[in-house]
C-alpha cells in the first residue's frame, strides 16, 4: 500500500473514532457510534499492516490473536458491577503497551535523525514512557482499590507533597542525561540488547525514569480515597489518551496524535465535570486528602434522632405515594440489588404511580456508574434523570427513596459553610414530603461527613441490606 | 414481662391502648401480651384480630389487672363502674402503668398510685422534642381532634363547605376560622381546604405564620408586637392590650365567617375565652363553632362541655372527646405511639422494662418512679432544630467565581500564547505539522465529549478505551526492527493493546444494547 493509501486511510478512521465519540450524545446514536469505533480501528489496523512496515506477520497474528482472546473474554464476563474495575485495568494496559512501544523504539537502531530533530524525538519517548508508566502503575492501584483489594481509605504519606516533587525534579535530572548521551561502560547492555556503547547511559537513565514514573503513579492514587474514584479512573482515562499522543509524536504518527488527543481530552472533560459535581478543584483531588483546608470552622454537629422504619411500613408509603423518585447511591451496587429497584419499579409503574430516578454525577465509583446498573436491570432509561434535572421537582414529589447513597444527599453541603463538602451540589431530597433513607448501618458516608438529613423529621431511615430490604418491600407490595 | 390492656372504662370512650399490629410489634420485644374481651369492639377492632396477633383475651378484669406487669390503658385510672372500686386498686403492688394521667389536673390520683408502690409513665407528659415525636400521642390525638372538629362542623353546618356555579345557582364556599395552629388546628385547616372552604387562622406565636401558610390558608395579621411562643412549642399568656387587640379582630371576623373552630390552650391553665356572647350574637344565623378546649373549659363563653347547643342562632360543638369520635383511627396512632415508647423503654428487646431517668423522653414521661412521684420533671431544653438557621453564612461561604480579577483570567492564555511562542522558536520543521493535528483534535475532542449525555459516560470511557487501543499501530511499526528484543517487546506491546480493543468494544456493545427505552 503506498504512503498515500495509508494516509488517507488514517483521515477515515480518525473521522470514524470522531464520529463514534459524537455518537454517545444520546442513547439512539450511540450503539451506531461503537460500530464506528469498531470500523476505524479495523482499516487503521489493516492500512498498517499493509504498509510495507511490517514484515514479521507470526508475531503479529500470534499477539492479535491472544489479545483479541483474552479482551473477548474479559467483555463476556465482567458483571456491570465490575465496570470501574475492568476500565481501570484496561487503562493499565494502555500505559503497558506505551511504555513499550517506547522502549522498542528506543532500542530500535535504525532510525537515523540528527540534531534538533533527534533531541525532540527523545523528548517525545521519554514523555511517552513517563506517562506510559505513571497511567499504568496508577491504573493497577486504581483497580486494586475499586476491586477492594487495596484498602480504599487515602494513604496520606506526612510529606506526600514534598515526595511527588521530588520524584519530578529526579525526572527531569534524568532526563537531562538521557538526552545528553552518556556513555558508560557497560559490557551486558552492549552485548546482549546490542545497544550502541554511546547510548547505554541514556538507557540506564530511562530505566531509572521508568522506575520513578511507577512510584510516583502508585504513590498518586494510594492518596486518593474511595469516593474520589470517579476523579481517579476518569483522569486516568485521560492520561491513557495522552501516552498514546506522545507515542504519536514519538513515532510521526498522525493517527495516533489525533486519536491520543480524542481521548485525552475526553478523559479531562470527564475528570473536569467530576470534580465540579463534587465542587472541589482538580488539583486538590488529585493532590489527594479530602477535606484538608476547606472551610474556616469546624462543622456543625449533627443532633438529633433518627427515626427508623421497617420494610412493611415502606411498602405502605409506597403504595400511598404518587409521585416516587428513587435515589441509588454506591450501596445499589454493592448490594446489587438493581434488579430488584425495579421489578419494584415495574410493579409501581404499573399501578399508575410516577416513578422516576435521579441520578448524581458521582454516584458510584465511576461516571456513568449508575446509569449502566439501571440499564443492566432494564430501567427504561427515559425515566432516568440528571440530577440538575430532577432537582426543583423534589417538593412535588411524595416519597424520595435513597438507596446506599450519603454525602450526594447531604444538606449540609447548601447550609453549613464550614462542611468538607461544602457547596457541592447535591439532590435535594429533603424537600419531598418523605424521605426514606436506605442505609447498612449510621456510618457516615466516604466523605466522613455527618448527614443532617437522617434526623430530619420527614426522614425515616432503613436498615440492612439494600437487596434484602428491597425484596421484603417487593414482597409486601405484591401481596 | 406481662403486658395487660384492660378495656376503657370511661363514660363514651371508645378508643383501646393497642392494636393487633401494635401488639405483634410490641410481642417481638419479647413481652407477651393480653387483653380484656372486648376491649377493641368500640373501636372495630374484634378479639379474634387480636388472637391471630398472638395476644391473650381474658374474660376477667380482676385476672387480667392481677396478672399483668405492666398496664396500658388510654384515659386515666378512674373508678370502675361495674367492679364498684377504682382502677388503682386493681393495679398490682409495685406494678406498671402507661396511659394518660394529666399529673397536675389530677394530685390525688399520682398519690393513690404512688401508695401502691408503681411506676407511671404518662402519656401527656412526653416532652415535645423532635426525637419524641413519635410517641407523642398529644399531637397524634390532636391531629384526629383538628379533623373531627371540621367533620362535625358539617355535620351542623346547612351549605356545602366548596363553592360552585350551578344551573340553580351560584354558591358561595364556607368561611371558616381556625384559632390556634397547633397540631389540632393546622389538621383543622386542612381538612376545612381539603373539602373546598376558605380558611383563615391566627394564633399568637409568630412562627407557625409559614406553617399555615403552606397549608393554603391565610394568616391574619394582628399589629401588635409580642412574641407568644413559650418553652416546649407551646403558647403563653399574652399581655392584656395583645388580649384586647386580638378580641377585637375576633369580633371583625366574627361577622364574616361561617365556621370557627378553636383550638387555644395554655398548658396547665384554663382555656382562654376568646368568643364572647356579644360575638356569637354578631354571628349569621346557622353558623357553627367547634370548642375544641371544651374539657378545659372552653374558649367560647357558651360553650357547654360534650354538649351541641344553638344558641342566638349559632350551633356550638362542645365535644370533648373528639378522638374517640374516630375510635379506630384514634386507636391506630395511640398504639403506635405507645409501642415506640415501650420500644425506647426496652432497649435490648427482652421483654423487661428499663426506666432509664437520664433519657430526656422517658424522665419527662415518668410521673412516678417505684412510689416516688417525679412530677413535674426539669424543664425541657429545646433541640438545635428549633433554632432558627439564617442563610447568610451559606452564602458568604461559596465564593463567586464570576468575581475573579480580570488579570488572573487571562493569565493562562498568556501563559498558553508564550508557551506557543517558545516553542515555534526551536521546534523543527517536521514537528510542527504533528503538532497542529494534536491541537486541533484536542479542540475537536472538547468539541464532541461535552455533548456526551451523562448516562453515557460509562460506555464513553470504555470506548476511550479501545479506541486508546490505537497505541497498537506504534506497535506494528516496531514490529519488524531487525532486533529479537525490539521484536518481543512490540509482540507484547500489541497483545496487549488489542485487549484493549477487543475488550473495549465488546464491552461497549454490550453496554449500549442495555440502554433501551
Amino acid at each position: 500500500m503506498s504512503h498515500g493509501l495509508v494516509t488517507m486511510s488514517y483521515i477515515v478512521a480518525a473521522i470514524l473514532f470522531i464520529l463514534s465519540l459524537s455518537g454517545l450524545s444520546n442513547q439512539e446514536t450511540a450503539r451506531r457510534g461503537n460500530y464506528y469505533g469498531m470500523i476505524g480501528m479495523a482499516i487503521a489496523i489493516i492500512a498498517t499492516t499493509l504498509s510495507g512496515y511490517v514484515i514479521a506477520y507470526q508475531i503479529l497474528i500470534i499477539g492479535l490473536l491472544i489479545g483479541g482472546a483474552i479482551g473477548l473474554y474479559a467483555a463476556r464476563q465482567v458483571e456491570m458491577t465490575q465496570m470501574p474495575e475492568l476500565v481501570a485495568i484496561m487503562h493499565s494496559l494502555v500505559g503497558m503497551a506505551a511504555v513499550l512501544v517506547g522502549y522498542a523504539n528506543f532500542l530500535d537502531t535504525t532510525h537515523s535523525l540528527v540534531g534538533v530533530e533527534k533531541t525532540i524525538h527523545d523528548v517525545e519517548s521519554y514523555i511517552g514512557i513517563f506517562i506510559g508508566a505513571v497511567t499504568f502503575s496508577g491504573s493497577v492501584i486504581a483497580f486494586g482499590k475499586l476491586s477492594g483489594k487495596i484498602n480504599g481509605k487515602p494513604l496520606l504519606l506526612p510529606a506526600r507533597h514534598g515526595f511527588n516533587l521530588v520524584l519530578l525534579i529526579v525526572t527531569f535530572v534524568l532526563g537531562y542525561y538521557f538526552l545528553h548521551h552518556y556513555p558508560s561502560e557497560n559490557p551486558f547492555l552492549t552485548q546482549t540488547i546490542g545497544l550502541p556503547a554511546n547510548e547505554t547511559g541514556a538507557f540506564l537513565a530511562l530505566l531509572a525514569m521508568t522506575l520513578i514514573a511507577l512510584i510516583l503513579g502508585v504513590h498518586m492514587v494510594m492518596a486518593i480515597g474511595g469516593a474520589d474514584m470517579p476523579v481517579v479512573v476518569s483522569m486516568l482515562n485521560s492520561y491513557s489518551g495522552w501516552a498514546a499522543a506522545a507515542t504519536g509524536f514519538m513515532l510521526s504518527n498522525d493517527l495516533l496524535i489525533i486519536t491520543g488527543a480524542l481521548v485525552g481530552s475526553s478523559g479531562a472533560i470527564l475528570s473536569y465535570i467530576m470534580c465540579r459535581a463534587m465542587n472541589r478543584h482538580f488539583i486538590s483531588v488529585i493532590a489527594g486528602g479530602f477535606g484538608t483546608g476547606s472551610g474556616n470552622g469546624p462543622a456543625a454537629e449533627i443532633e438529633g434522632e433518627v427515626t427508623p422504619i421497617s420494610a412493611e411500613e415502606t411498602a405502605q408509603l409506597l403504595r400511598d405515594a404518587k409521585n416516587i423518585v428513587i435515589i441509588p447511591g454506591y450501596g445499589m451496587a454493592v448490594a446489587q440489588a438493581q434488579h430488584t429497584v425495579n421489578e419494584i419499579t415495574k410493579l409501581l409503574r404499573g399501578q399508575g404511580k410516577t416513578v422516576r430516578f435521579g441520578i448524581h454525577p458521582v454516584a458510584g465509583r465511576m461516571p456513568g456508574h449508575m446509569n449502566v446498573l439501571l440499564a443492566e436491570a432494564k430501567v427504561p432509561y427515559d425515566i432516568v434523570f440528571e440530577m440538575d434535572e430532577i432537582n426543583e421537582d423534589f417538593p412535588k414529589v411524595d416519597v424520595s427513596v435513597v438507596i446506599g447513597a450519603n454525602d450526594i444527599v447531604n444538606p449540609s453541603a447548601m447550609t453549613d459553610p464550614n462542611s468538607p463538602i461544602a457547596g457541592m451540589p447535591v439532590l435535594e431530597c429533603w424537600n419531598s414530603q418523605t424521605t426514606i433513607v436506605m442505609k447498612r448501618s449510621m456510618a457516615s458516608g466516604y466523605a466522613g461527613v455527618g448527614n443532617p438529613l437522617f434526623v430530619m423529621d420527614n426522614t425515616r431511615m432503613l436498615f440492612g441490606d439494600a437487596n434484602d430490604t428491597l425484596q421484603t418491600v417487593l414482597k409486601t407490595l405484591n401481596q | 414481662m406481662k403486658i395487660g390492656i384492660p378495656k376503657e372504662i370511661h363514660d363514651g370512650e371508645k378508643r383501646v391502648a393497642t392494636t393487633p399490629e401494635a401488639a405483634e410489634q410490641i410481642i417481638k420485644l419479647g413481652f407477651s401480651v393480653a387483653i380484656e374481651c372486648g376491649a377493641g369492639l368500640a373501636a372495630d377492632i374484634s378479639d379474634d384480630a387480636y388472637r391471630e396477633a398472638g395476644v391473650e383475651v381474658i374474660d376477667d378484669v380482676k385476672t387480667l389487672w392481677r396478672q399483668s406487669d405492666l398496664i396500658l390503658k388510654v384515659r386515666a385510672p378512674e373508678r370502675h363502674p361495674e367492679l364498684a372500686m377504682d382502677e388503682t386498686e386493681l393495679l398490682a403492688e409495685g406494678g406498671h402503668l402507661i396511659s394518660f394521667i394529666w399529673p397536675a389536673q389530677n394530685p390525688d390520683l399520682l398519690k393513690k398510685l404512688a401508695a401502691k408502690n408503681t411506676t407511671c409513665l404518662a402519656m401527656d407528659s412526653i416532652p415535645r422534642i423532635s426525637r419524641a415525636q413519635k410517641m407523642d400521642a398529644l399531637s397524634s390525638m390532636a391531629n384526629i381532634a383538628g379533623y373531627r372538629a371540621i367533620i362535625e362542623a358539617a355535620q351542623y353546618f346547612g351549605r356545602f363547605f366548596t363553592g360552585q356555579i350551578t344551573a340553580a345557582g351560584k354558591i358561595p364556599p364556607a368561611k371558616v376560622l381556625v384559632i390556634g395552629a397547633g397540631v389540632a388546628g393546622l389538621a383543622a385547616i386542612g381538612a376545612a381546604k381539603s373539602m373546598g372552604a376558605i380558611v383563615r387562622a391566627f394564633d399568637t406565636r409568630p412562627e407557625v405564620k409559614e406553617q399555615i401558610e403552606s397549608m393554603d390558608a391565610e394568616f391574619l395579621m394582628l399589629d401588635f408586637k409580642e412574641e407568644g411562643s413559650g418553652t416546649g412549642g407551646y403558647a403563653k399568656t399574652m399581655s392584656k392590650e395583645f388580649i384586647e387587640a386580638e378580641m377585637a379582630l375576633f369580633a371583625r371576623q366574627a361577622l364574616t365567617v361561617d365556621i370557627i373552630v378553636t383550638t387555644a390552650l395554655i398548658p396547665g391553665k384554663p382555656a382562654p375565652e376568646l368568643i364572647t356572647i356579644g360575638m356569637v350574637k354578631c354571628m349569621k344565623p346557622g353558623s357553627v363553632i367547634v370548642d375544641l378546649a371544651a374539657e378545659q373549659g372552653g374558649n367560647c363563653a357558651l360553650t357547654e362541655k360534650d354538649k351541641v347547643v344553638v344558641k342566638h342562632g349559632v350551633t356550638i360543638i362542645g365535644y370533648s372527646n373528639l378522638p374517640s369520635r374516630l375510635a379506630n383511627q384514634s386507636s391506630q396512632l395511640y398504639a403506635t405511639n405507645i409501642r415506640h415508647l415501650l420500644t425506647e423503654l426496652c432497649p435490648d428487646k427482652n421483654g423487661e422494662l428499663v426506666v432509664n431517668m437520664d433519657d430526656e423522653v422517658i424522665r419527662g414521661a415518668t410521673v412516678i418512679k417505684e412510689g416516688k412521684i417525679t412530677w413535674p420533671p426539669p424543664p425541657p431544653t429545646l433541640t438545635v432544630a428549633h433554632t432558627p438557621q439564617t442563610e447568610a453564612p451559606a452564602a458568604a461561604g461559596v465564593p463567586d467565581k464570576s468575581k475573579k480579577p480580570q488579570a488572573t483570567r487571562l493569565l493562562p492564555l498568556i501563559l498558553g500564547a508564550l508557551a506557543l511562542f517558545g516553542l515555534g522558536s526551536v521546534a523543527p520543521a517536521s514537528f510542527t505539522p504533528h503538532f497542529t493535528v494534536f491541537v486541533l483534535s484536542c479542540f475537536i475532542g472538547y468539541q464532541v465529549i461535552w455533548n456526551v449525555s451523562a448516562s453515557l459516560h460509562t460506555p464513553l470511557m470504555s470506548v476511550t478505551n479501545a479506541i486508546s487501543g490505537i497505541i497498537v499501530l506504534g506497535a506494528l511499526l516496531e514490529i519488524s526492527a531487525p532486533s529479537r528484543i525490539v521484536e518481543i517487546l512490540a509482540g507484547l506491546a500489541i497483545l496487549i493493546a488489542s485487549i484493549n480493543i477487543v475488550g473495549g468494544f465488546l464491552v461497549t456493545r454490550r453496554m449500549l444494547e442495555m440502554f433501551r427505552k
